[in-house]
């Protein structure tokens, strides 16, 4: 049986302090080695904190072997691979939200967040660049894709992942609590939960999500890490608004049983959706749209 | 069609929300202290209660601040809470500060009167943070934020305010469940400013009808047009709109003059939490 122990951490920042966000990462790690976690998820700015506005451009960091920060983060990758949030700059010094998959002492994939909220009580679009890929990569668990926050409230980006074959989608967030009603669960909470099951089910793939928790002024991040097999299954899932390290050990030959049974990987026809979006986009009213 | 207009909230996860947001809020900064003013009514004491239950009694100091023509039921429901919690107290009458500068400038107008008494409760107020390494905690609800019944650098001067995302409604229910005393609960809400003072009698409305009706408009961005459709008077609506836009001054900092290239306010943005 192929199994991998994947581990979330849902974690307080503080904001604009990169050394002591790092702290915190080690010591995470160190506890999760203890749990024999093989892969250990970290939320969306991880090592920044969220709200960053005009301190985004003090907080960019690359992850080489070379930095500072990022060192100690690619040592810790020879024991457990590593997705970490973070501040990226290119070479014309556009800064977008990034998450680092580290591995066996290197960067593997980066991945630069595609979908800035910029609504609401969202102000991305103000302060990063827009990420301009989305691509699956392997590793020593099969292919895997990676998705920060705002990319997965759109359906397109863990589509496109299903297609590029990953078997593992790793979700990061930092999403802010909102819509208290009756029911004992926020309602930003609701959604996520929501569609992280659908994704799973609809994609028959591991589904897994970490958010940060703790408060940037009035923002509360509410955590609640979760991991959904290819059956749409609750696998693990953290608590909500605290500090945790949630571990789940998923067994991946369960992506072979169930699509035995359902199919939809084998029978999706992506060349009739790619015909038809370009119909669409073609069109008037699709090239208004198509962004 | 009318809309269904529920404004109830799941008071548990309310209560550990705030509890969370000032425990972590006042402590992140280094403090571990908290003031409240405590009028005897319930906002205020819903503060109180959860200032107690994030940082422990001991940690938290209600002041209670009357005016000569103050309520006794305002002194003796704000003891209650006191005795209730085993909170820190004192007393403070804010008669001998007020009255020298109401003679002085012989204010007549009981919305002056009232602003003036306001404001001296936020200077006391001020000063006990200072003297005890406390932040202030405000008491303001959504409702009063905006409609703007609130006194500008007074009552709506605090360090962070766990109330201000409820309606008054709303703050009923968790005080309910959180038990402050249901005679605070149940009591007509009252600024205390001049003896019969009532919220909704100053403002013409019922708290009720006007949190339904701020429901839709501001949370479910309801045009107002579809308001009135769900049974709200004309008047009514445009009444509410005019109180929140005319009131929008008392909800932002002061507004700066742009010269530079930089401005605080404008594009030089960062939270309150930053470092932290």
């Amino acid at each position: 049986m192929t199994t991998l122990t994947l581990g979330l951490a849902q974690i307080k920042t503080k904001l604009g302090d990169i050394h002591a966000n790092l702290d915190k990462h080690l010591a995470y790690v160190e506890e999760a080695a203890k749990q024999g976690v093989e892969l250990l998820v970290f939320p969306e700015l991880s090592l920044t904190g969220y709200v960053l506005q005009d301190l985004a451009p003090t907080l960019a960091h690359s992850p080489t072997p070379d930095d500072p920060i990022f060192k100690p983060l690619l040592d810790a990758s020879r024991r457990m691979d590593l997705v970490v949030g973070f501040v990226d700059e290119d070479e014309r010094h556009r800064f977008f939200i990034s998450a680092a998959y580290l591995s066996q002492g290197r960067a593997l994939h980066i991945h630069h967040k595609v979908y800035l909220p910029t609504y609401g009580l969202f102000d991305e679009g103000r302060f990063f660049a827009w990420g301009d890929s989305i691509r699956a990569f392997d590793t020593r668990f099969g292919r895997v894709g990676v998705l920060i926050c705002e990319d997965f409230w759109h359906a397109s980006p863990p589509y496109l992942l299903w297609l590029d074959g990953a078997d593992l989608m790793l979700f990061a967030s930092a999403s802010p609590g909102r819509g208290l009603k009756q029911e004992d669960k926020l309602e930003s909470a609701w959604w996520v939960e929501h569609v992280n099951r659908a994704y799973a089910s609809l994609f028959t793939t591991f589904v897994a999500h970490t958010n940060r928790v703790g408060f940037e002024d009035g923002l509360l991040f509410w955590g609640g890490a979760t991991v959904f097999d290819p059956n749409g299954e609750l696998l693990a899932q953290g608590p909500y608004f605290e500090e945790a390290l949630t571990v789940a050990h998923l067994d991946l030959g369960q992506l072979r049983r169930t699509r035995a049974r359902l199919p939809l990987l084998r029978d999706e026809r992506h060349a009739l959706v790619l015909r038809e979006i370009q119909r669409i986009t073609a069109d008037e009213r699709g090239a208004r749209d198509k962004g | 069609m009318r809309p269904d207009i529920s404004l109830g909230i799941n008071t548990s996860l309310a209560r550990q929300l705030l509890v969370s947001f000032l425990r972590e809020e006042v402590t992140r900064t280094g403090l571990s202290r908290a003031v409240v003013g405590l009028s005897g009514g319930v906002d205020s004491a819903l503060s109180c209660f959860l200032a107690a239950e994030a940082l422990g009694s001991q940690n938290v100091l209600a002041v209670r601040m009357p005016y000569k023509t103050s309520s006794s039921d305002s002194l003796a429901h704000a003891q209650l809470i006191i005795d209730q919690l085993g909170v820190q107290s004192e007393t403070f009458s804010i008669t001998d500060v007020v009255e020298p500068l109401l003679e002085t400038i012989s204010v007549e107008d009981s919305r002056r009167r009232g602003n003036i008494m306001a404001r001296a409760r936020m200077i006391v107020l001020y000063d006990r943070s200072a003297a005890t390494n406390a932040l202030v905690i405000g008491t303001g609800n959504k409702t009063e934020i905006l409609l703007g019944y609130t006194t500008l650098f007074g009552d709506s001067a605090s360090a962070l305010n766990p109330l201000g995302d409820l309606y008054k409604t709303q703050v009923r229910q968790l005080a309910r469940a959180i038990g402050v005393p249901a005679p605070i609960v149940d009591k007509p809400p009252t600024a205390d400013l001049w003896p019969g003072q009532t919220d909704e009698g100053e403002m013409g409305l019922t708290y009720e009808r006007v949190d339904q009706l701020l429901y839709l408009l501001v949370d479910q961005r309801y045009h107002p047009e579809e308001c009135m459709e769900a049974g709200f008077e004309k008047s009514f609506v445009e009444r509410v709109l005019k109180m929140i836009r005319q009131n929008q001054f008392k909800r932002m900092p002061p507004i700066i003059a742009k010269l530079s290239n930089r401005t605080v306010g404008y594009d030089f943005l960062y939270l309150r939490d930053w470092g932290t």
